[in-house]
């Protein structure tokens, strides 16, 4: 069983990110990039799958700028075999990322897309469920729990009221939540054999899709800041300023 | 301007954030029409769902696929639905919701705008991104707009007298994409989460499940509150995970929002900080959460706790 992890390139998940002064956007300057949190979580799902020889290869793939071959190169070291970089220098939005990402796996025959379950950047938390619409496939988001058996896989979902079992048949989406796994540190020997490992660019423009924006950002800006109240000495003063002050009790 | 609203139910109880949800659509104006899908339990959801005041139609499909709420069987109904001239679809960006809509914007071809915190416009909105510490207004000009609602930024609508006519909509029938077929879902008879009007929540600083149960429930019990928890708190384990309040957990905005050996981790403070009015209690009085609390109450939280307890329940 062959399976695909996506993987996006975002500002890391340490930087305290600013609006470009112009308020167009975000300014990601100078700023440090690192794997989506999330994507970081699939590619050990992934790599444990195959290390418990139920999946026979993991592919990562990443659409993008070029910059983004450091990303899957962070993806090989963490135990992926190969890596695909859908190239474009357009801004990509969930929809045209599912589009490119269903082109990929439809070529590459997988049978299991473990996606993060959102990008920590816009938070969209849609690529996952879009790619399942696309290809027609099952969908299990939000998944803490993948265990794959029978031509099937049985996904523990965290949802509102607790957790939830799924069965998909397979080929299926995943998308992994944060309690899914511990993603490993990729260590230096490993870093060195990833840059021997295979990856492969091809054009998004040879694609055929349309990878168009859909949204378009008018204007990006801090919200107004919750300003900060007071301390108070003792459990008395706190009843009292409950009462009488936020009249909340 | 015509929406169409997906509402959520169980067991005939809509859900209770369905008044936040027909909040937002009103704000877009026009007609709303409200859908409500699944196995059981419909007709009874139907006739608390067409008293909100703006609905125009409530549309509902009762069938066997629909148990489980999968997003398989749902979205080619919302999708042959979104057919008949509507302008817009909602849901709260519930897990349910967020699961949901993605499936239907693709399948129609369409961007999808995701946890709408305003309506600007038909076609423009505001939303978080980067963990609400940045705002981003975009507009989304597609033949139909998709969109998530993130159910505190929109004060709810009460539902009221009237009568909105309900029309049986046909199923879609049975997918055979997937199966729920287990379900662990918490018992509780206090508030729910995202519906409560206080909060008392608890993190890492309790230290054990046993200190977590032992501390923040009586407080809980005293004021009729929902308990709540930092991601801290249920990855070690203290709590389970639908009690998480945060960025990746529930957006909460209670009127009283109590964090109890809570740092403020800024992926916690996205999760409640439009709460009306926060008190903070924690021994080391440099914790973020400070900065954003009404009230702060710097000590040994094994004390104060207990000790708010009973000043409450005395007052």
């Amino acid at each position: 069983m062959k399976v695909l992890v996506p993987v996006k390139r975002v500002a890391d998940y340490n930087i305290k990110v600013r609006p470009k002064s112009d308020g167009s956007g975000v300014e990601l300057a100078n700023v440090k990039m690192s794997m989506n949190p999330f994507d970081e979580i699939a590619v050990e799902e992934a790599v444990r799958l195959k290390e418990a020889g139920v999946a026979t290869e993991v592919v990562a793939v990443s659409c993008g700028s070029a910059a983004c071959q450091e990303t899957l190169r962070t993806a090989l070291a963490m135990g992926a075999d190969r890596a695909i970089l859908v190239e474009t220098d357009v801004e990509l939005q969930s929809l045209a990322v599912a589009k490119l990402v269903k082109v990929v796996a439809e070529k590459e025959g997988a049978q299991l897309v473990i996606c993060g379950k959102q990008a920590i950047d816009d938070d969209a938390n849609q690529t996952a469920q879009m790619l399942a619409a696309l290809l027609d496939w099952g969908q299990a988001t939000y998944a803490s729990k993948v265990v794959v058996a029978d031509g099937n896989v049985e996904v523990t979902r965290e949802v509102d009221g607790g957790l939830e079992t799924v069965r998909l048949a397979l080929p299926a989406v995943v998308s992994a939540d944060l309690r899914l796994n511990e993603p490993r540190y990729a260590t230096l020997p490993n870093i060195m054999k990833a840059k021997k490992k295979p990856l492969d660019t091809l054009k998004a423009a040879e694609f055929g899709v349309d990878v168009s924006p859909r949204v378009q950002t008018l204007s990006v800006y801090t919200p107004p800041e919750r300003k900060g109240g007071i301390k108070v000495g003792s459990v008395a003063e706190l009843v009292q300023k409950l009462k009488d002050e936020a009249r909340v009790l | 301007m015509k929406s169409l609203i997906i509402a959520e139910q169980t067991g005939g109880q809509l859900s209770p954030m369905t008044g936040n949800l027909v909040a937002a659509a009103s704000k877009i104006g026009g007609e709303i029409d409200l859908l409500l899908v699944g196995a059981s339990g419909v007709a009874a959801a139907a006739e608390s769902a067409r008293a909100f005041p703006g609905v125009t139609r409530v549309l509902t499909s009762e069938s066997a696929e629909y148990a489980g709420f999968t997003a398989e069987n749902i979205a080619p109904l919302v999708v042959r639905l979104a057919g008949n001239g509507y302008t817009h679809v909602l849901a709260i960006a519930s897990a349910a919701g967020k699961n949901l809509l993605p499936r239907v914007a693709a399948l129609l071809d369409v961007g999808m705008v995701s946890e709408i915190v305003e309506v600007v416009d038909v076609d423009t909105f505001v939303r978080p991104i980067y963990a609400g510490s940045l705002l981003a207004k975009v507009r989304c000009a597609e033949r139909v707009r998709v969109l998530s609602v993130r159910a505190t930024a929109f004060p709810a609508v009460a539902a009221g007298d009237s009568a909105a006519p309900i029309e049986v909509v046909a199923p879609s029938g049975e997918r055979g994409k997937s199966k729920v077929i287990g379900q662990q879902l918490a018992q509780s008879t206090r508030p729910e989460l995202t519906a409560a009007r206080i909060i008392v929540s608890g993190g890492r600083g309790l230290g054990s499940a046993e200190n977590f149960a032992g501390t923040i429930e009586p407080l809980a019990d005293t004021l009729n509150a929902a308990v709540g928890a930092s991601r801290a708190a249920v990855d070690s384990g203290y709590v389970s995970n639908e009690l998480q309040v945060g960025q990746t957990g529930k957006i909460v905005a209670p009127e009283l929002y109590v964090a109890v050996g809570i740092s403020g981790a800024i992926q916690h403070l996205a999760g409640m900080k439009d709460s009306k009015v926060i008190v903070a209690i924690n021994k080391d009085e440099e914790a973020p959460i400070f900065q954003i609390a009404d009230y702060g109450l710097v000590g040994d939280l094994f004390q104060l706790v207990p000790e708010l307890s009973r000043a409450i329940a005395s007052a």
